[in-house]
């Protein structure tokens, strides 16, 4: 059995306000195989992004990490200080941001930056860092590199600005890589290339790549596994062909069945009614309970964790190893007893 | 670029011309030069004699063009209180200001960056918070208060530097003098220098404060902290340079203002400079004296902006192609 690249346990993050403490990251845990794509699906604010922000090192204060463990390679980093994790930032880990408009320094050529990210984290002579970024420019698909390295960034074009960033975050060949929306502000065209480009490095160098979205398009054609987050925890994780056809959890059957096909002759789109609780505001028992159509006694009392879904599965699909559900409904046998 | 360079150059002319308009005004409109000029037992014909020789009797817009051609040759007539060449006049005190000017712009921009870039980089550190007070009583206290506080304390009270005058001067071509090459001309151009460039400086830290927290919050430099960048690369590289494209501007357009507001510093240390003849000369109503001036201060507004807005094509690629087309 191969280890995970990345492995997240009870993961806690908090941000202190002068309002109190609020909860982010509430009890999150995941694992990441070498070569694994994992899909993050949410609303904004159910904690995606500031998970990926945990795992690289980069929450900011307010912003703490309060409890939970992050393993890279079965090595702690969640503890390290920060000149230690800066050494693995870049080199272990890289992440690609959402905007590549604004993700490059606009001052500076594409080649200097490819070539700085390189130095920093390689004994590279400055001759061979400037071949290997051309090489990387390559990798990527920028036609012409030699000629294009010497580009300022606003000289590309978003879907080659994003190109560029990806280059960047392979400067020193990470092992795990997160994506924040990296296809959120680019043209569906090009999100398309974009994610074949993400896919394909991830096969061909056997990088491990979080992938947080909130377009279960994308998630569909990237990902292995998709865990979908809620309210600061993980309200259902699996197989991404299950998770999608199969959802268990109401919330992620919601999601699922909010994403508009060309088959279905619904006149209205199927929405979720309310929204998701404000960070001080999470209800006790289930953060979904005030939304969820199935709600019963205990969803108000006794917070769910993902677990091997076991009962209350009359009528669902068979379910593949490794599918998982935070909710009541298939953890606890008080099934029976739901109103 | 060098199209943008020329309609650049255009834009300033025609800024120049309305300046040498107003300028030209104040003889019309500020009181009767002659009645200055002469006594009051003076028989008229010696007066009218004087009004002819002065062109004064001329039609308006002969008088303009006379100024503006003489103006262009460098000659803004005689000094009415001084019976002296204006521009020599001007020339022999150039030296005082200017020097005193650029060194108090030196002082200005390079305490107000290192102090803002500490206050960006250390916000929370006692010391930032004492710049950031220290800040706003140079923002809010009057140059003059300023100039008698430090005399008060530096001459005064501990005598360690000179009260007022520029010490002793070398001459340095024809008519530069210069007080940077005796111990005397730069003690005394320490506190002048400080109160004229006080307010600047804690205009500038609290500039590169606030542009460098903001430009700490965006996505390219928690994309260079994302790849591991060197700390100090972060904040040198990436991110000062960013910061320091604002402050080009505000810095170059100060350097205008610490030339043309270095009146009150001079006044306060009896410093020989352009400002103190200015002075004179509105009290004395000696319009040549003032025009020129004005002129001269339109003049280096003019070229200030020009050199600003050349140095952004420099810093930033951006509008390198902004200029082309």
């Amino acid at each position: 059995m191969t280890e995970p690249v990345i492995s997240v346990r009870d993961l806690r993050v908090e941000f202190v306000t002068r309002k109190g403490i609020l909860r982010a990251i509430n009890g999150v845990s995941f694992d990441i195989m070498p070569g694994e794509v994992l899909g993050v699906v949410g609303e904004s604010g159910a904690g995606k992004s500031v998970t990926g922000s945990a795992i690289i090192g980069l929450i900011e204060p307010p912003g703490r990490i309060a409890g939970g463990e992050i393993r890279l390679h079965g090595q702690r980093i969640d503890n390290l200080d920060p000149e230690s994790l800066r050494r693995i930032r870049g080199r272990k880990i890289a992440m690609i941001f959402q905007d590549p408009l604004t993700s490059l320094n606009p001052l500076y050529r594409v080649g200097e930056q490819l070539v700085e990210t390189i130095l920093t984290h390689t004994d590279l002579s400055p001759s061979a860092a400037r071949a290997r970024a051309i090489d990387l420019l390559n990798e990527v698909g920028i036609p012409a590199p030699e000629r294009r390295i010497d580009g300022y960034p606003h000289e590309f074009s978003g879907g080659m600005r994003q190109r560029v960033v990806i280059a960047l975050a392979l400067c020193a060949e990470p092992d795990f890589i997160v994506a924040d929306e990296p296809t959120t502000a680019l043209d569906v065209s090009v999100q398309a290339q974009i994610i074949a480009l993400i896919r394909k490095l991830c096969r061909e160098r056997g990088t491990a790549v979080m992938l947080v979205t909130h377009d279960m398009g994308v998630i569909a054609e990237t990902a292995d596994r998709v865990a979908v987050m809620y309210a600061g925890r993980v309200a259902e994780i699996g197989p991404v062909r299950d998770v999608v056809k199969h959802p268990l959890h109401p919330y992620a059957k919601g999601l699922m069945g909010a994403i508009p096909t060309l088959e279905a002759e619904a006149e209205r789109l199927v929405q979720i009614p309310g929204s998701m609780p404000r960070l001080s505001n999470i209800p006790q028992g289930c953060a979904f309970n005030p939304r969820c159509d199935r709600v019963f006694d205990r969803c108000h009392v006794e917070r769910p964790d993902p677990d091997i879904p076991r009962f209350g599965l009359e009528g669902e699909a068979p379910l593949m190893p490794g599918h998982r559900v935070a909710c009541h409904l298939y953890t606890r046998k008080t099934v029976e007893t739901a109103s | 670029m060098l199209a943008f360079v020329i309609r650049r150059i255009m834009q300033s002319a025609a800024v120049m011309l309305a300046v040498a308009l107003i300028a030209f005004l104040m003889f019309r409109f500020v009181g009767d030069p002659v009645n200055q000029m002469v006594g009051v037992d003076t028989p008229q014909e010696e007066v009218a004699r004087l009004r002819q020789s002065l062109g004064l009797n001329d039609p308006t817009i002969v008088q303009f063009g006379r100024f503006m051609w003489n103006a262009l040759h460098f000659d803004f007539g005689v000094s009415y209180q001084f019976r002296q060449p204006v521009t020599r006049l001007l020339a022999e005190r150039a030296p005082a200001t200017l020097e005193l000017a650029f060194t108090a712009a030196a002082f200005a921009l390079v305490v107000g960056l290192v102090m803002g870039v500490y206050c960006a980089l250390r916000r929370d550190s006692w010391l930032a918070q004492l710049f950031q007070a220290i800040s706003l009583i140079g923002v809010s206290l009057p140059t003059f208060l300023i100039g008698i506080l430090l005399i008060y304390l530096f001459a005064v009270v501990l005598g360690w530097l000179p009260s007022n005058g520029r010490g002793q001067v070398v001459k340095f071509g024809d008519w530069w003098t210069t007080g940077f090459l005796t111990a005397s001309g730069l003690r005394a151009l320490v506190l002048p220098a400080i109160t004229l460039g006080l307010f600047q400086m804690t205009l500038i830290m609290r500039l590169v404060r606030a542009e460098m927290l903001e430009v700490m919050r965006t996505d390219y430099i928690k994309f260079a902290k994302a790849r591991g960048l060197r700390t100090r690369s972060i904040h040198f590289g990436h991110a000062l340079k960013n910061t320091l494209i604002p402050v080009i501007t505000i810095a170059g357009l100060q350097l205008g203002s610490i030339i043309a507001f270095a009146i009150i510093t001079e006044t306060v240390f009896n410093w020989p400079g352009m400002g103190l003849l200015f002075l004179k000369a509105v009290q004395n109503v000696d319009i040549p004296i003032m025009a020129a001036y004005l002129m001269l201060i339109g003049l280096l507004f003019v070229l200030i902006n020009l050199l600003v807005d050349l140095t952004y094509g420099l810093v930033d690629p951006r509008l390198r192609i902004a200029m082309r087309s």
